[in-house]
């Protein structure tokens, strides 16, 4: 924890956690996405399902689809610019179980260029993140740090190659996660990296056999 | 990452040493903890102290809040005192002080733009207590970045030995914490010693243990932004009393560890759930199904 923890962030109103953790929630999900969103269908559970209007949290998760930071001072009026940009976003209740934080939300995104995704997290607090589901694999990350986010077969050899990719490009590993539904399935990876993975290297990625779908997630 | 826990008393004695000023002393560490410069460090804080500045504005065009609990009290008491006939019961200090700590809790519950120091809830404190001591005092810029120093720097202790969430500790670690970072940053910002900032923080935390996080169809608005102004004025107090050498028996590091204790051991009713306290009342209620729809 720094100073600037404590004395800040600048946000606006009036919760950390239903409002800039909004914003910060649906940033991501825009990452995740990697391109402009043009139809955001929007699932909200627990405490974000009951309270979201008094806390904006309809116009925080907006305004982090369109891209905007938690102290952008247009984020009252983000549903007007949502439909400025023709951005078709539908809003429902949804129960992710017992289990998931009250503060928890599922996007499932369609992009102006024909990307999907699906995209669950949740607000834990002074505003920070934590994403717990992409295109319904289960996984952790808090998009602090850029990331490379693969889908792939869970096959001896992947990893390394995947990690010597990035070494080849002078990308530092921060740090990694497998998560796989079962053995010799799908799996999936986050890599936190502490320099952006460029377009020639996502794509080398990309062109693995063993790799399926390969996202680019800037760090919020 | 696993920190230390940071002492307030650690800091207090090595200010003393050095025969400086607390606020000089909290600079010189926070620019070289981040690599910064101190004029870098107090540029960055002046650009903070002006968004706290225009939050106590925003609050003051009286608007209601999303949830339409709040909104136009700030605007309310000003224009009173602002009126020669009325009184001002409590003097002009404390009268700015309250009015500047409801404007910012109104401006965060109309979703303008605040400054969580140390959070949304708790954000009015802070710029209360600083803009109200720079209006009655005459007090430069630079000195209120310094006090803004202080006050995060105290802030960073309660963090690292107790909580600074009203979901983990109650408001007490909310206004409770904003309040006790206030008090120390007034006495910086008087001249008063390293100790009498410890005191400061030490009698405001001491006078606020124990307050419940309670709100209201689990909205920032009522009792949040009244509480603000309450805060503001219980650090006001505090760091009057502490200018004055009336010291706390309690060490300032016990009184926070002990901060820490009294949020454990509080119901979860009472740690932001809106399950207990005033959020349980029948008025409360109504609200909250007036709101939501919820029982």
């Amino acid at each position: 924890m720094n100073l600037f923890d404590v004395i800040g962030p600048v946000m606006i109103g009036p919760s950390s956690s239903h409002t800039a953790g909004a914003v910060r929630l649906a940033k991501l999900a825009l990452a995740v996405l990697g391109e402009p969103v043009a139809y955001a269908n929007i699932g909200l559970h627990g405490s974000f399902s009951q309270t979201y209007k008094g806390h904006g949290t309809d116009l925080a998760l907006i305004a982090g689809l369109l891209g905007w930071n938690p102290d952008d001072v247009r984020i009252p009026q983000a549903f007007l610019y949502a439909d400025k940009a023709a951005i078709r976003i539908e809003f429902k209740v949804i129960q992710l179980g017992e289990k998931a934080h009250p503060n928890s939300v599922r996007f499932l995104l369609k992009g102006a260029e024909g990307q999907c995704c699906t995209v669950t997290g949740s607000s834990i607090g002074g505003g920070r993140v934590l994403i717990s589901e992409i295109d319904g694999f289960p996984l952790a990350f808090t998009g602090e740090f850029p990331s490379l986010l693969t889908i792939h077969q869970d096959k001896p050899g992947v990893i390394a190659q995947v990690t010597s990719i990035l070494s080849r490009y002078d990308v530092n590993v921060a740090q990694m996660k497998v998560f796989r539904k079962e053995k010799g399935g799908l799996a999936a990876m986050i890599v936190e990296t502490d320099q952006l993975v460029d377009e020639e290297a996502w794509l080398a990625v990309n062109n693995l056999v063993n790799v399926q779908t390969v996202r680019r997630i800037q760090a919020i | 990452m696993l920190e230390d826990k940071l002492s307030l008393q650690s800091l207090i004695e090595t200010a003393q040493n050095k025969n400086m000023r607390f606020g000089d002393l909290c600079i010189e560490l926070q620019a070289a903890e981040m690599g910064i410069t101190k004029e870098q460090l107090l540029t960055k804080m002046i650009s903070i102290l002006e968004v706290m500045e225009s939050s106590i504005e925003h609050g003051l065009m009286g608007e209601k809040s999303k949830g339409g609990l709040v909104g136009g009290d700030a605007k309310k008491m000003r224009d009173y005192i602002a009126a020669e006939k009325n009184v001002c019961l409590v003097g002009n200090l404390i009268a700015d002080t309250i009015i500047m700590a409801i404007a910012v809790g109104e401006a965060n519950a109309g979703m303008g733009k605040i400054v969580a120091a140390p959070t949304a809830g708790s954000s009015g404190v802070l710029p209360a207590v600083l803009f109200s001591l720079a209006k009655n005092n005459n007090v430069a810029r630079l000195n209120l970045a310094q006090a803004l120093v202080v006050a995060g720097v105290i802030g960073m202790v309660i963090a690292s030995r107790a909580t600074l969430s009203g979901a983990e500790g109650g408001c007490q670690a909310e206004c409770g914490a904003a309040a006790a970072m206030a008090a120390g940053a007034a006495v910086d910002l008087l001249g008063g010693s390293p100790t009498e900032v410890g005191h400061a923080a030490a009698i405001t935390l001491k006078n606020m243990l124990g307050l419940v996080c309670d709100p209201v169809a689990g909205l920032v608005e009522v009792p949040c932004v009244k509480r603000n102004s309450g805060a503001a004025v219980q650090a006001l107090a505090a760091a009057q009393m502490s200018l004055a050498g009336i010291i706390s028996v309690i060490p300032v590091d016990e009184v926070i560890d002990s901060m820490a204790s009294v949020g454990s051991a509080m119901h979860c009713s009472l740690k932001e759930t809106a399950q207990g306290g005033l959020a349980a009342t029948p008025t409360a209620l109504n609200w909250a199904q007036k709101l939501f729809g919820n029982p």
